[in-house]
């Protein structure tokens, strides 16, 4: 990919690129072909290849999982019930260790959470050109011009994915802190501590503060980890088709990473789902 | 990189994967989890209700043997008891039977010497007027007889 007509800047920022849908002033309601393009298309795009991932992949997991619900007995579980229960058992102990409260939406929330951010980031193992060649050539049998056609295929990577969530457990924080402790009482945890009700100013600064990074601090973790993790992937791949000995130890430096990876992958997806039951707990919690 | 309207795309596919977890895949599963621990809790209270049913049964049946075996040595002495007292009373009753029939046999053996020895005198009466009627018909000598006669008057 990088040889000839490509430099290396091209070819990171190309892969670093939205599959864009959006109206462009000039062009009309059209797939962005380059990223200032993407740009210029302002809030009302969508970015294609997110969305079918994070579709596929939550699909993928609910039918999963469901088809699994509707046959699970309480005798001798089978092969994917067993691998479904050993998944929910996990979820379920990590929001029975961390959740005091009383709430049906924490464990299934933690559930979707876990899964579907593990199989989001696992996206980031399948080898950088892989689905983007292919869909590039896709693309080019429809007339595209392949070396402008975008495919980001780990949704984890686009920050809309993770501040979406971030943004419904902040929702879900918010809802909760009132539900329960009242809009008095939410609002006097905003200000009347840690200073006492005369330091009520610095007391909403410093609160205030916490709250908000909660769900910034969610969404950039998750995003920066994956971020960089494929921005690794796509400096390997730089090292590429050019001799026997580059390619050689690109290919072993791509296996380590890989593998190191998998470590990220699924702790990203346990951290996310740990802080969600954490900060749903504390909206819980009176004083 | 651009913030844009996929963001809250995925929110609302985030929080309908949610829904759904919650409201088709969660709790099936857990109901299956909950009911499988109850049985299996079931199953052990069960096993160790069984055990010590067994215990007592085996006990019981051990006191039940023990019960037997006593009655068994009751049953055997009673029966020893009244096989001493039947044969002491047929003892008694074939003694008394015995001297029963001796005594029967006595009286009669008496009654039989009386009615002989009645008999006799009669007969020997009898006798003593016949000869004493064939005397007086030969010849009644009085004096020569009188010896005779008075001997005979003493016998009878």
């Amino acid at each position: 990919m990088s040889a000839d007509a490509l430099t290396a800047q091209h070819y990171i920022q190309h892969h670093l690129t939205n599959l864009t849908l959006g109206l462009h002033p000039e062009h009309g309601l059209s797939f962005a072909r380059s990223s200032a393009e993407a740009a210029e298309m302002g809030f009302w795009a969508i970015h294609v290849d997110t969305i079918f991932f994070s579709l596929l992949l939550g699909g993928l997991f609910l039918w999963f999982f469901k088809s699994v619900a509707e046959k699970a007995t309480a005798g001798v579980p089978n092969g994917a019930q067993n691998f479904v229960e050993w998944i929910v058992d996990f979820v379920n102990e990590n929001v029975r260790g961390s959740f005091s409260g009383q709430n049906p939406l924490v464990a299934p929330l933690a559930l979707t959470i876990f899964v579907w951010v593990l199989l989001m980031n696992t996206m980031d193992l399948i080898p950088v050109d892989l689905l983007p060649f292919y869909f590039q050539h896709l693309m080019a049998t429809f007339g595209a011009d392949p070396h402008h056609v975008f495919f980001k295929v780990v949704p984890t990577t686009d920050p809309n994915t993770t501040f979406g969530m971030a943004l419904v457990v902040f929702f879900l924080v918010l809802y909760y802190s009132i539900k329960i402790k009242g809009v008095g009482g939410f609002v006097g945890e905003l200000t009347l501590q840690p200073f006492g009700k005369w330091g009520m100013p610095a007391n909403l600064v410093l609160e205030g503060i916490s709250l908000l990074s909660k769900p910034v601090s969610l969404a950039l973790r998750l995003f920066g980890n994956l971020y960089a993790g494929e921005m690794i992937f796509i400096l390997i791949a730089l090292m590429y088709g050019h001799n026997l000995i580059m390619d050689v130890s690109g290919g072993l430096m791509q296996l380590a990473w890989a593998i190191f990876h998998i470590l990220i992958v699924t702790l990203q997806a346990f951290i996310f789902m740990v802080l969600t039951i954490v900060y749903l707990d504390m909206a819980h919690q009176h004083h | 990189m651009n913030i844009n309207l996929t963001l809250f795309l995925q929110m609302i596919s985030f929080a309908v994967f949610v829904w759904f977890c919650m409201t088709y895949v969660w709790p099936p599963i857990m109901q299956a989890l909950e009911t499988r621990k109850t049985k299996i809790a079931e199953g052990l209270a069960a096993a160790e209700r069984g055990a010590q049913e067994q215990e007592l049964g085996r006990q019981r049946a051990l006191e039940v043997m023990q019960q037997a075996k006593t009655d068994a040595a009751e049953i055997v002495a009673q029966a020893q008891k009244r096989y001493n007292d039947i044969l002491e009373q047929a003892k008694q009753d074939a003694d008394a039977e015995n001297s029963r029939l001796k005594s029967a046999a006595q009286a009669e053996i008496e009654q039989q010497a009386n009615r002989a020895r009645e008999e006799l005198r009669e007969r020997v009466a009898t006798l003593a007027v016949a000869a004493a009627e064939k005397i007086l018909q030969q010849e009644i000598d009085a004096s020569a007889h009188k010896t005779l006669l008075d001997s005979f008057a003493k016998q009878i």
